[in-house]
């Protein structure tokens, strides 16, 4: 019995790894019959994963073939293409703004390019966007791993996955939506809560409002924009961060139990420091998309192009904001035009960054799973 | 400190306690603390002469996890303590993300559905003035509809054949910078593509906003979308299948076209249709690129095309002065209503195709 066994499997290998293309195993005993070199794909290539590729190559290569893998890499050309031109283009048409600016770039906090001589700077827009991203991260990214948390550790499993879809729908919402919430909703009920900020926390500058008399002067404040922006990450950093959470070893976890953990002691100990650098790159996943919205800022603030560092105060610019608010009025003109492609470029290349730098966290952490 | 399994509790519950397991608080203890919290809540609102809700509610909130912790530290310990406040943060939060959620929904569902009827949907914004009642959202419906067929047309090819590059062709520098820039492109904020059809289109070629421009945006950012998605899906196709194909002799693009694509093909209609949902909502490029007109435009190759997000801009946008215009307001609510509505019909269409038809495996 044991004997047929063996021989079966012994007989069977070949052929099987034959299938998978594994380099050397020939079923054909004898040697490779010439016809069967045209069907049988001639094996040795690798997939990233490590297995054999089956694919063709060689001479047996056919026109089909050749046609389709140069669509398919044709496709992923195109997207390399798009990139660059997206960066090209900007820098591109932004150089008017660089030559004709009559303000420093980065330091001066007003804009007025349509002028003559032309004048902005970036200053209080790159506060701007900072600031409520920087709000964004604080309020959204614990509300984020928490639910992660919930979904991944605290809920029923059935419970789960509902609890996921409904987090998802979250991210489904449009950001004009949430924008539309945020001004007729959440900033005429959050008056009364920015009023007692500034009452009984003003003592911190930040959160003082040092024009506000009364409750109703308060409105339209970096704080609000960076309130809905947290509500509009959210979704996507839990998606992250429990997809992470969920891939935490068994072991680490059953051995946290059998050493009488509770279920805190045991998330503290197995779930987050596996996870920990899966909560960095969904962070900062999140803060790259803070960064650049547009809508939701936009219909929440008010312009004013200064830094104030009183976030419970009406006003405020982001990068995104300002191209959207500001476009109209640019009209004709190419230096505003170039102003706001230089925005732009900014806010393209910090969010490429912030990208580039959550990718590097995951990879990292690949290498080390 | 960690070690220590048996705890010593201090004062109450000592008819509770066992050799083998420590002193608990019972059951109904969060009840009793949640209904301890709103009492104080309340009674601080009537000596205090708190005038919203709001306070009360947080209060009551901060209560309950003062009362619920500390009574457990007594009974319990500090390890069970910090256990019930994490499970009962961990709760917050997700309770946190689930009432905005709802907020907006309802919120926009009962200012959106009051100006629904067949009229709205029927007629145009033509000749209709802010202060006027009636007008509809129908070329806006038709702009959104048009250009969002437009960018599925040119991104979903583009999307779906670089995911299939990647997973059946994917090896060596080319195939990890596509994945890399796949991933950048991810990131892209919708205003910086719009910019940048913006320049390289209108600027470039002269030519005035029209809709297809704004196709093109949509497009940018449905790729990486569709990308992702499809890469998964094709991922699921169980390698045995490939390989019996292969084994039978079939060249490889045939492979592709007859086996794994079949067998992926639900996934791929399910990833397709996220990624559409994700950019239909879009409005920042569109401000820079279809410009708006409120009357039917059934061409997006020439002249201003109205969209839903754009419509709800330039209603917004007629609100903004010195008095509110209900009239005007509540289009937007129902052109935003309209927007979500479509949205999320793709979501969960999106989302019960997938169950419905899993990619068999095994």
């Amino acid at each position: 019995m044991v004997q047929t066994a063996g021989d079966d499997s012994r007989t069977d290998d070949p052929f099987e790894m034959a299938a998978q293309g594994v380099p050397g195993a020939n079923p054909l005993i004898g040697g490779p019959v010439p016809d069967a070199a045209d069907h049988v794909d001639a094996p040795g290539t690798m997939l990233p994963d490590g297995r054999p590729e089956a694919g063709v190559s060689g001479r047996s290569v056919r026109v089909g073939d050749r046609v389709f893998k140069a669509l398919a890499a044709g496709s992923g050309a195109v997207l390399l293409v798009v990139m660059a031109a997206i960066a090209i283009f900007l820098v591109w048409k932004a150089i008017p703004a660089f030559t004709q600016n009559t303000g420093n770039l980065f330091t001066t906090q007003t804009w007025n390019p349509q002028g003559s001589p032309p004048v902005f700077g970036m200053a209080a827009v790159f506060f701007g966007t900072v600031m409520s991203a920087f709000i964004a991260m604080l309020v959204g990214v614990p509300i984020a791993v928490g639910i992660a948390l919930f979904i991944s550790h605290y809920a029923s499993r059935r419970a789960a996955t509902t609890l996921g879809a409904i987090v998802d729908l979250l991210a489904a919402v449009p950001s004009l939506v949430f924008g539309m919430w945020g001004l007729y909703f959440l900033i005429p009920q959050t008056k009364g809560f920015q009023a007692w900020m500034s009452e009984y926390f003003g003592w911190i500058p930040l959160f003082d409002n040092t024009k506000a008399t009364t409750v109703d002067q308060f409105g339209k404040s970096l704080l609000i924009a960076g309130v809905v922006l947290a509500i509009m990450i959210i979704p996507i950093v839990s998606a992250v961060c429990r997809e992470v959470f969920l891939q935490v070893p068994g072991e680490t976890v059953d051995a946290a139990w059998a050493l009488g953990a509770t279920k805190w002691e045991m998330i503290r100990t197995a779930v987050i420091p596996f996870g920990r650098a899966g909560i960095i790159s969904a962070a900062m996943l999140g803060l790259g998309r803070a960064l650049g919205e547009t809508i939701a800022v936009a219909l929440v603030l008010n312009s004013g192009f200064r830094i104030n560092w009183h976030i419970t105060e009406p006003g405020g610019d982001t990068f995104a904001s300002t191209i959207a608010l500001k476009f109209g009025e640019a009209g004709g003109s190419p230096v505003a035009i170039a102003a706001l492609v230089a925005a732009g470029l900014v806010l393209f290349v910090i969010t490429l960054l912030v990208n580039t730098a959550a990718r590097l966290v995951i990879a990292r952490r690949k290498e080390f799973t | 400190m960690n070690g220590a399994l048996s705890t010593a509790p201090a004062t109450a519950g000592t008819s509770l306690r066992s050799t083998l397991v420590g002193a608990r608080i019972p059951a109904w203890a969060p009840y009793a603390s949640a209904a301890a919290g709103a009492g104080v809540a309340l009674l601080l609102r009537r000596l205090l002469d708190w005038t919203g809700w709001y306070t009360t509610f947080f209060a009551a909130a901060a209560l309950f996890v003062i009362v619920l912790t500390g009574w457990s530290f007594a009974v319990e310990g500090r390890r069970q303590a910090k256990n019930r406040l994490a499970a009962t943060l961990v709760a917050a939060s997700f309770v946190a993300a689930i009432v905005p959620l709802v907020l907006i929904l309802t919120y926009i569902g009962i200012k959106g559905i009051s100006v629904f009827s067949a009229d709205f949907f029927l007629h145009s914004m033509n000749g209709v003035t802010s202060r006027m009642a009636g007008g509809g959202l129908y070329h806006a419906l038709i702009g959104t509809l048009e250009q969002v067929a437009i960018a599925a047309v040119i991104a979903l090819p583009i999307g779906i054949l670089t995911a299939i590059y990647l997973v059946e062709y994917g090896r060596g520098t080319f195939a990890r910078t596509v994945t890399f820039f796949v991933d950048v492109m991810t990131g892209v904020p919708s205003i910086v593509a719009g910019l940048f059809v913006y320049t390289f289109l209108l600027l470039g070629f002269g030519l005035r906003p029209f809709g297809a421009a704004g196709a093109v945006a949509l497009a940018i950012l449905m790729i990486p979308v569709s990308v992702r998605a499809s890469e998964e899906m094709l991922k699921l196709v169980p390698r045995d299948l490939r390989d019996a194909a292969y084994a039978l002799g079939v060249p490889k693009w045939r492979v592709i076209v007859r086996v794994v694509l079949p067998t992926a093909m639900s996934g791929l209609i399910t990833s397709s249709l996220l990624a559409i949902a994700r950019v239909a909502g879009e409005t920042a490029p569109l401000i820079l690129l279809t410009g708006y007109t409120a009357s039917i435009n059934f061409d997006p190759f020439s002249g201003d095309q109205a969209t839903l997000p754009m419509m709800v801009w330039d209603q917004l946008g007629k609100r903004s002065g010195t008095t509110s215009n209900d009239l005007t307001e509540a289009r937007a609510w129902g052109a935003a209503l309209t927007l979500v509505l479509l949205v999320l019909l793709l979501n969960v269409g999106a989302r019960l195709l997938a169950r419905l038809a899993r990619p068999k495996t095994r």
